[in-house]
């Protein structure tokens, strides 16, 4: 009797594990705002990847006999004064600012994480000294400390450009976790995890840790979209990446004189790109928010 | 004005659905009762059995995923269920009141208490000056001293017990002829328990309100209420003059839920605890025939397909069951487990006295001052044997937990010896073995497992860590470990959160006894289960111990508890052991006059009339203790003792007045006992 008691209660427990996840889904497939940024997202990503056979010409391909010609059926995006194909060069420039931003926000994650673990964990000095520290890092705008250390370290490298972006983003990111690792390490998990001889690296990244995971991957998509704003700013400005490679801040910075002649198309469609990147991945991070409820 | 026949309140065949997920799920099942003016009625059941959603559709105030799916609700002859919503609301503000189970979060946290107070009686357009008079005239009623001083506090400034006489007073103002009561003393200590209990009883006397008392405690229940309904699945199954319903409980459900209950001086040594196998349906599960009939000992076959009618057992009292006259008389239920002992690997005893602890303390610092949570406390342990801590909240029994675990280090000469053998006073120090030895359960198994983990992860990893198995044979032990606790083999991979409550516990039970240790600490291990649940966990933490002879620190506020599983029990009160001594001793007197208070204030189940014997006032502040003995502004020993200036001046010494039985009072014991005689 007791047997088929339990059975009971397995297949009620099973059918709530199926229960769980089917809602889990739905909550995420049903929201649009996700979908929509995933689509726009995956369409950026695809061509970040496929570029090189996507694009009609090559990034520094010229052809005289068409210079600022507006968009036509031969070139959708029409053609800039140095007679280049400005469809191409945005598909051409996807990888860079693609990959710039996604290395820029893992970085300044993986950092962040581990210091605002560490700060939420121990408490006590170091965590006051930390957070002053981070204070004093938040306090100077992102791109005069991006454009001082591009300066003094005198390098055009999308790398540096990379590590500045990063460095700027770790207080954010320290930030939150800490306050995140706070109210977790209070929990009695912890405590029976040092009841069973744990070390603290074990009790910081595969207790705690996995548990403070929802904030920090909605803090990585919300700054993911921060670190294409900087990065294009940063080209646009001419810091942080070689010249020459296609881009879409440089792209804006080399075309957009040519504006007051009626020359628009080959500012506005960069521009379209940078703003629609960044909206899909706003739009990613504002549904996660919701579905995790934070 | 309303006729003395006409009911306040009546439930007739009502039936509420949550939806959830887009499906109607029925919570409440065709309840029917009635309270008549001025009288208590009491509901009881496990949680989830539909108490609060009947106490919110009396008021017709159900969450917005809730609707009232048939039946009717009428207040005074009025059916509210099809009355117009500002009529609803107008009565919620003139006639019937609610009281909550949190007083915290009860009360706006930015507004002064007689500020908030005084809004009610705005709301029914007194002017701003009288308002704030009838707010202190209302806090007078509530039996607050110094009703001016506690008017311009905040609510987070109020201890429990006052904050939960402010909601009474703010559900009183208005003057209710129905006043719900939800919880209202769940959260409170037993002593603070007691004095609310007792100001309702009194506030009913004097103002004839009709109350609706909702409780998981039957003791509670048993000493409030004129009448009582027990609730399972949704479903009313039994109800009746609360003395016929208790003394002759007439519904499987209700006898199983009475017999879970360690009352009157029950023991581990000679008494098993009754369960009730099985857990409650999952929300909106459908039955055709009987409601309890997957947990019942005296199912039949027509018990399937039959929906039972309430059947008279008396005049005043009716059950919903086929077989309510054999309800009585039916089969003990009582679990047991299959553990396989590993307890060889601590063969050699070194005396008889286990663990020993000497001059413990620990000081905290908190805002700049120094508080005293622990004051010089020791006591030893025996092999296999149960010491039981008791106290209010604050009295320092978690602390002394942790100070015996390493999980917080004690003051300069405190001692922790296990076995001989003098431990390191912080955890990182102690070596596997030590750390292994001594292990503990949580109150709060939400918490106390990782919520991203496996039930086996959970287990195995203590398992690996403690005993040094490698991964694969950890997991094996650790799904025997899991089998013999009762957690079935296909939920091993599962996370906590898909748990019962009492399955989690289950699994931290596990955990706890993953290293083979010879002491476990059980901070309240049952204080978040339902009483059916509570009664498997304490028979298995039972078996344990006579399986492998572990010893247990067991803590708890629930004396009925403490007294079944406990050897030897030490009554705590702001850090200081009180009194120390054989649960027999201390539970049957002469009793340290705390012990003797606190004892009183349990409301007894058995419906046996104890005169109470109150504690006045709040615990003291731990950073700024009374001079001499700590208790004696609260004693109700002190005055007409004799040694009323010793008392204010000295603090004493735990004295042995017994062979055995240690006591920290100034006045004599056998002076105690002519007092208690």
């Amino acid at each position: 009797m007791s047997e088929k008691k339990i059975s009971a209660l397995t297949a009620m427990s099973n059918k709530e594990r199926r229960t769980i996840r089917r809602e889990r889904m739905q909550l995420v497939v049903r929201n649009k705002t996700f979908l929509v940024g995933c689509s726009i997202l995956g369409f950026w990503l695809i061509l970040a990847v496929f570029g090189n056979f996507i694009a009609p010409r090559g990034a520094s391909d010229q052809d005289f006999e068409f210079v600022s010609v507006g968009p036509s059926l031969k070139f959708w995006f029409g053609t800039d004064a140095n007679g280049q194909d400005v469809l191409s060069r945005v598909i051409l420039g996807t990888r860079l600012i693609v990959v710039m931003a996604f290395s820029a926000t893992a970085l300044g994650t993986i950092v962040g994480t581990a210091i605002g673990l560490a700060a939420g964990y121990f408490k006590g000095t170091f965590d006051m000294i930390t957070m002053r520290l981070i204070e004093a890092i938040s306090a100077i705008p992102v791109l005069i400390i991006a454009l001082l250390a591009i300066a003094a370290l005198e390098g055009r490298s999308p790398t540096l450009t990379v590590i500045v972006i990063g460095f700027v983003f770790t207080p954010n990111i320290g930030r939150t976790v800490r306050a995140a690792v706070l109210g977790e390490a209070e929990l009695e998990y912890v405590a029976a995890a040092r009841l069973r001889t744990e070390r603290t690296p074990h009790i910081l990244f595969r207790e705690i840790l996995p548990n403070v995971l929802p904030p920090i991957i909605v803090e990585f998509t919300v700054r993911l979209g921060y670190a294409i704003f900087a990065i294009a700013t940063l080209s646009f400005l001419g810091a942080g990446v070689e010249y020459g490679s296609p881009n879409w801040g440089t792209q804006i910075a080399e075309n957009w004189g040519n504006i007051y002649s009626n020359i628009w198309w080959p500012t506005a469609f960069p521009a379209l790109a940078i703003a629609s990147l960044a909206v899909s991945v706003n739009l990613i991070s504002d549904s996660l928010l919701e579905v995790f409820e934070l | 004005m309303s006729a003395t026949n006409i009911p306040t309140l009546e439930l007739r065949s009502l039936e509420v659905a949550y939806t959830v997920r887009g499906i109607d799920r029925e919570v409440l099942r065709d309840v029917s009762f009635s309270i008549a003016p001025g009288e208590a009625y009491g509901l009881v059941g496990e949680s989830g059995c539909g108490k609060s959603t009947a106490a919110f559709a009396a008021m017709r105030y159900l969450p917005r995923n809730g609707k009232i799916t048939g039946g009717a609700i009428f207040f005074e002859g009025k059916n509210i269920v099809e009355m117009a919503d500002d009529e609803v609301s107008g009565l919620r503000r003139s006639a019937i009141s609610m009281v909550y189970q949190n007083p915290a979060t009860a009360l706006n946290p930015t507004i002064r208490v007689g500020d908030q107070v005084a809004e009610v009686f705005q709301l029914s357009g007194v002017s701003k000056s009288d308002s704030l008079a009838m707010a202190q005239a209302a806090l007078v009623q509530v039996q607050i001293a110094d009703p001016a001083q506690v008017m311009r506090r905040y609510a987070h400034q109020l201890s429990g017990g006052m904050a939960q006489r402010v909601v009474i007073a703010m559900a009183l103002a208005s003057n209710p002829r129905l006043l719900v009561m939800d919880e209202p003393t769940t959260g409170l200590d037993a002593t603070v328990e007691a004095e609310v209990l007792d100001l309702v009883r009194e506030l009913r006397r004097d103002t004839g309100t009709a109350v609706l008392f909702i409780s998981h405690n039957l003791g509670v229940i048993r000493n409030m209420c004129d009448r009582v309904g027990v609730l399972y699945a949704g479903a009313l199954v039994e109800q009746g003059a609360t003395a016929d319903l208790f003394n002759n409980p007439s519904h499987p459900y209700t006898v199983g839920l009475l017999r879970c209950i360690p009352r009157g001086g029950l023991h581990k040594s000679a008494d098993r605890l009754d369960t009730i196998p099985g857990t409650p349906p999952a929300l909106g599960t459908h039955f055709d025939g009987c409601v309890f009939v997957d947990r019942c000992a005296l199912v039949e076959d027509k018990c399937r397909t039959v929906q039972p009618q309430m059947v008279n057992v008396s005049d005043s009292h009716v059950a919903r069951c086929l077989n309510s006259d054999k309800a009585s008389a039916m089969p003990r239920s009582i679990e047991q487990i299959e553990y396989a002992s590993q307890s060889g690997i601590h063969a050699t005893h070194n005396g008889d006295t286990l663990l020993s602890i000497n001059h413990l303390s620990k000081v905290f610092t908190q805002d700049g001052h120094k508080v005293q949570v622990i004051n010089d406390v020791s006591f030893n342990l025996g092999f296999g044997e149960t010491l039981g801590l008791v106290g209010e909240s604050g009295s320092g029994k978690t602390t002394i937990a942790k100070l015996v675990l390493g999980l917080v280090s004690p003051e300069e000469g405190g001692v922790v010896t296990l076995d001989g053998k003098g431990l390191a006073k912080t955890l990182n120090r102690r070596d596997v073995h030590d750390v292994g030895a001594m292990q503990i359960v949580f109150q709060n198994p939400d918490q106390a497992l990782n919520r991203r983990h496996s039930v086996t992860r959970i287990v195995g990893r203590a398992v690996e860590r403690l005993r040094g198995f490698n991964v694969s044979d950890a997991i094996d032990r650790a799904h025997e470990l899991l089998s013999g606790m009762r957690v079935e083999a296909s939920l091993h991979s599962v996370r906590p959160v898909q748990l019962s409550g009492g399955l989690k516990q289950r699994v931290a039970i596990s955990r706890a006894f993953a290293g083979s240790p010879q002491i476990v600490v059980c901070d309240e291990p049952t204080s978040a289960l339902d009483v059916s649940v509570q009664a498997a966990i304490l028979n298995l933490l039972v078996d344990l111990q006579k399986q492998d002879q572990t010893s247990f620190i067991f803590i708890s506020h629930d004396l009925g508890v403490v007294r079944y599983i406990s050897d030897r029990i030490a009554v705590l009160y702001l850090g200081r052991v009180v009194e120390f001594g054989t649960s027999q001793r201390v539970f049957n007197g002469p009793f340290h006059p705390y012990t003797e208070a606190l004892l009183s204030s349990v409301p007894n189940v058995d419906g046996t009339i104890r005169k109470r014997i109150p504690l006045t006032g709040v615990v003291p502040s731990p950073s700024n203790p009374p001079s001499g003995c700590v208790l004696n502004p609260r004693c109700p020993r002190k005055v007409g003792s004799g040694y009323e200036s010793l008392c204010e001046s000295e603090e004493p010494d735990l004295n042995e007045v017994e062979p055995g039985h240690f006591m920290r009072c100034h006045i004599p014991v056998a002076k105690l006992k002519q007092l208690q005689s």
